[in-house]
């Protein structure tokens, strides 16, 4: 299970995260809701590592394992996967060698046999179909003239791939059309089991009715002010931020 | 070595030929260029000049390791070493050094000429594929200096792939001249590996002459030597002839490597391609000099230029000189160049995805070689230089 214990991350010397604590338990997907600026892709970058962001206080473990400790790649291979608001374009990697390079590291650091282009091939293809997605996909360079949906759609991919034990998806609605936001939901929900869980963060509500989550949290000023069940973003959604911040305050 | 003690060399060598006199009365004037020589502003020549060398002598023994590192490549090869032809180690070619032209513009092609070592001597046929040679360059050190002159002529609608593959051990001069002529319809696609020693130096010059729809398309990857300059001089003398001149440049801690093109557009409707990429770490120095001339008549030339950096060590530096001169008035000539590090969200992106940094770095640094590679559409070579860039990376992780 992500333990996050009272977290605080500045950027260049601008605090945004002010002592965030949350518990997400294996088998379950949480909701993480917040107005812009509240340190919703902050959290996501500190969670995976990202360079520029300084951890001031507090503590966060997947596992028991102390994650801040860890390099990115090392956060990967234990089963961290974040599914990026905007995904990066890669000129000159083609999607295939991008995924089974990624695969094979991570197996690697787990001391696990690789997987062979043929082996390769075949989970790849299989994954696609799951999708709905074509073959033709492996062939493009990464997310390299995708559309808004393709890229996330890809994104989804990854994830199915690479098999995360968590999965922080960063606004990875914002930009889908209804269609695309069916698949990414659906590709989430495959996953979902008693050693899966999520964090998913988003600014509305409609990707939870695809994706339904066990909890939500309101993140605002960079701190949690007020968890709940499904029902909380219904009401988010209702009311608007500035009534639930204002109950919370 | 400085240009007298290379003169005083020549002078005391009995009956050189009369093309050898013609390029000392040459280099006697000129000396060796220095950085207040326009061609030569960003490459210094001292380092050259502060070592002493002999000439070379034939029959030296060939170390495996070198052997080793010419490419597995299924086709003939003809082999040189020091710059002597070895026919043992061959299975091609016939040397002739008979008919040299002399070069006296280039003060490193005049003292080619000066010590003309018989190179390769190749013509085809017309209407021939000669399908693809290696001609392999092996230098075995001690300090000398070898001065081959190679030529290359292809008959009207001739065809020949040629991988052109430097290696050695060791301290060294290896200057060559490469005379290449393509006929009519003519295609020569010539692949140049400079993979020499650390220590080494390496000038190459290459005159090629493109007649009437005859294509001269080239790539240099350049790995090797202390100090190196590549420079060719390409005149399409024929409408719709095409050359391309593509390079890439991968140095590491304080080697120095100059590309310096000179394409002539003499006659209507030809075609220039350069794209040229550098990946430079240490502190080590790229430098490109691409000049596109284009001559009053040629109307409808279509010449791009594209020469970028990647800059992964705040003391590396790369050195950018494109040069346009265009008397005719209806063409189409283009130019740039782009100098910038890995970008970290691309990096990030691939660390997150498992992909440890140096490995997440490599696959970054071979994307970006990858539109400069690709103009290479010989499969098998193509997997040569691949498997050289792989290499050179594993030797030089940054």
């Amino acid at each position: 299970m992500l333990k996050i214990e009272n977290l605080h991350a500045e950027i260049d010397g601008k605090p945004i995260l002010k002592g965030i604590s949350l518990a997400v338990p294996s088998g379950e997907v949480h909701a993480i809701m917040g107005p812009n600026g509240s340190g919703k892709s902050t959290l996501s970058y500190v969670l995976s590592g990202r360079d520029g962001y300084t951890v001031t206080a507090g503590t966060a473990t997947f596992n028991g394992i102390d994650l801040l400790a860890m390099e990115p790649e090392e956060r990967a291979a234990a089963g961290l996967f974040l599914a990026f608001q905007y995904p990066v374009e890669l000129p000159g990697v083609g999607n295939a060698n991008f995924l089974r390079t990624a695969l094979n590291a991570q197996r690697r650091l787990r001391g696990e046999s690789e997987l062979d282009a043929v082996q390769f091939l075949k989970l790849a293809r299989a994954e696609l179909k799951k999708l709905s997605m074509s073959d033709e996909m492996l062939k493009r360079n990464v997310n390299v003239g995708f559309s808004g949906g393709e890229k996330k759609r890809n994104e989804v991919l990854q994830m199915a791939i690479l098999r995360p034990k968590l999965a922080l998806l960063d606004e990875t609605d914002s930009g889908l059309d209804i269609d695309a936001l069916k698949i990414v939901a659906d590709g989430v929900n495959a996953l979902r089991g008693p050693d899966f869980s999520a964090l998913v963060i988003t600014h509305y509500q409609r990707l939870l009715d695809h994706i339904v989550p066990d909890k939500v949290h309101v993140l605002a000023g960079g701190r949690i002010v007020r968890s709940g069940g499904p029902e909380l973003a219904l009401k988010l959604e209702a009311e608007g931020y500035a009534g639930v911040l204002e109950q919370a305050a | 070595m400085n240009a007298t003690d290379f003169l005083t060399r020549f002078d005391a060598t009995a009956s050189p030929a009369d093309t050898a006199h013609a390029a000392a009365d040459a280099f006697r004037a000129s000396g060796l260029p220095t950085m207040r020589d326009e061609a030569w502003r960003f490459t210094n020549l001292r380092p050259l000049t502060e070592r002493d060398f002999t000439p070379a002598q034939p029959g030296a023994d060939v170390p495996a390791d070198l052997l080793a590192r010419l490419p597995a490549l299924d086709a003939p090869r003809a082999v040189f070493v020091d710059g002597f032809f070895r026919a043992d180690l061959s299975t091609a070619a016939n040397t002739d050094v008979s008919a040299i032209t002399v070069r006296t513009s280039e003060p490193l092609a005049a003292l080619n000429t000066m010590f003309a070592q018989p190179g390769l001597a190749l013509d085809v046929p017309a209407d021939t594929n000669a399908g693809t040679l290696v001609l392999a360059s092996i230098a075995t050190g001690n300090g000398t200096d070898f001065h081959p002159r190679h030529r290359i002529r292809l008959a009207p609608g001739a065809r020949l792939t040629v991988l052109d593959v430097s290696v050695g051990n060791g301290t060294y001069l290896h200057n060559a001249v490469l005379e290449i002529a393509v006929a009519e319809d003519a295609h020569l696609t010539h692949v140049r590996l400079q993979d020499e020693a650390p220590t080494g130096f390496h000038i190459s010059t290459i005159y090629a002459d493109i007649a009437e729809r005859g294509t001269y398309d080239s790539f240099g990857l350049t790995l090797g030597a202390r100090l190196a300059r590549a420079e060719v001089h390409a005149r399409l003398g024929g409408a719709h002839g095409a050359v391309h001149l593509n390079a890439a440049q991968l140095l590491a801690g304080t080697q120095h490597a100059d590309f310096t093109t000179i394409v002539s557009h003499d006659a209507p409707h030809c075609a220039s391609r350069q794209t040229v990429k550098n990946v430079l770490t240490g502190r080590s120095r790229g430098v490109f000099q691409g000049k596109i001339e284009v001559a009053r008549g040629a109307q409808k030339t279509d010449g791009y230029q594209m020469n970028q950096a990647l800059l992964l060590s705040p003391d590396a530096e790369i050195d950018s000189k494109p040069q346009l001169e265009i008397y005719a008035d209806d063409v189409k000539c283009s130019h740039g160049a782009t100098v910038g590090e890995l970008d970290d969200g691309q990096l990030f992106y691939l660390r997150s995805r498992g992909i440890p940094q140096p490995e997440a770095r490599a696959m970054l640094v071979h994307a970006f070689l990858t539109e400069a590679l690709d103009t290479v559409s010989h499969e098998p070579i193509r997997a040569v230089l691949e498997e050289a860039v792989a290499q050179w990376w594993q030797r030089h992780p940054a």
